[in-house]
């Protein structure tokens, strides 16, 4: 027993243990997914955020001692970020032909955005500092907490929302451009990285890398214009 | 590799350096992808002569096959701060099933909106007959 205690103090301390079970969990759910075919509510995002926040739970985890290890995981997202570069130049002709497109859908899809979430918040009887965390969550994690901040919001909340919307649009992009009978993977990469950010863009790149390459564009041009436009879209519909 | 990672590190940092220094509204991550994308430009620029004094392995692909890797994984970079929202679930409970209303409809319509502009729009610019890949 007084072993098993030192060896959980040892693990306890260190950034292996849950350095391992994040990549374990996710290589597990990587699996679950191809084995689905690449379903779409087989997100791997959200399994392997189910399976180790079942063990946080079942081992009575705090979250910062969870966050200790797996930070390292996390500070790959900048990284992530910087290398879309590489798809976008490598595919700048594609994208240099459909400057006029994307820049029309990034307007409209923002203000869309904006005005059904404040709309519908407004209509609902959400509380306004959950509101102000709300609207700025389809841009991604950094940048939405900020202007969540800026405007008086939660940014823990924001946090939470953002990763939500990024989850749900992964999963509803495939079917519903399926349904809709679009076949334009610059399209519909593009609203995969504008409504649902990096995990929508992550999810774009498993179905095309053209799709992955618009989302990325989609996912950087949001994040600047949503910090432009929420505080003027909140001072407007108030 | 270790080149590679070093110049993407570099991309970020002098973009978080730019984003904090000038106070503009954009994540320091998004303007070190517009500085990767200048290197890559001005790397096969063939006037300047640049690969000349670059490293081997930002010439070779290398740059590329990390940039690859760090793509093909983007889902597991969201694993982190997903878990915390497990963790605050009590946080949602009391808005829950208003909170899942506004994101599930704003969700789909913005996807909806943005696709259908996107399309209208490239119909409208575009010869028939682009449809992403020439």
């Amino acid at each position: 027993m007084g072993g098993d205690f030192s060896l959980w103090v040892y693990l306890a301390k260190t950034p292996l243990l849950w350095l391992t079970v994040t990549l374990t969990a996710y290589v597990l759910a990587d699996r679950i997914a191809a084995v689905t075919g690449r379903h779409p509510i087989a997100n791997p995002v959200l399994i392997t955020v189910t399976l180790v926040g079942g063990i946080l739970a079942a081992t009575g985890t705090p979250y910062p001692v969870y966050f200790e290890g797996a930070q390292f995981v996390h500070f790959l997202l900048g990284p992530a970020t910087v290398v879309l570069a590489m798809p976008l130049y490598e595919r700048r002709a594609t994208v240099r032909r459909a400057l006029i497109p994307m820049l029309t859908a990034l307007a409209a899809g923002a203000a869309t955005t904006l005005a059904v979430v404040i709309g519908l918040a407004r209509l609902l009887d959400i509380p306004q500092p959950i509101l102000v965390s709300l609207a700025p969550k389809s841009v991604t994690s950094g940048v939405a907490m900020g202007i969540a901040e800026a405007l008086g919001g939660d940014p823990t909340l924001t946090a939470i929302l953002v990763i939500l919307t990024g989850i749900i649009g992964a999963i509803l992009v495939t079917p519903m451009m399926n349904a809709l009978g679009i076949r334009d993977m610059r399209a519909r990469g593009f609203a995969a990285g504008l409504a649902a950010h990096g995990i929508g863009t992550a999810r774009a790149f498993q179905v095309s890398e053209v799709a992955g390459t618009f989302a990325g564009i989609a996912m950087g041009l949001n994040a600047f214009l949503t910090a432009i436009l929420a505080p003027l879209a909140l001072h407007l519909l108030f | 590799m270790i080149a590679s990672l070093a110049l993407i590190l570099l991309a970020q940092l002098l973009g978080e350096a730019i984003a904090r220094g000038a106070g503009v509204p954009i994540p320091g991550p998004v303007i070190g992808m517009g500085l990767m994308f200048a290197f890559l430009l001005l790397r096969d620029t063939a006037r300047i002569g640049l690969p000349r004094y670059l490293p081997k392995a930002l010439t070779d692909g290398t740059l590329e096959t990390t940039a690859r890797g760090l793509l093909m994984n983007l889902s597991l970079m969201f694993v982190p701060a997903g878990v915390g929202v497990v963790g605050r679930l009590d946080l949602l409970r009391a808005q829950g099933p208003k909170l899942a209303i506004v994101l599930v409809v704003s969700t789909a319509l913005s996807l909806l909106v943005t696709v259908l502009v996107f399309r209208a729009v490239a119909a409208l610019v575009e010869p028939p007959g682009t449809d992403g890949e020439p």
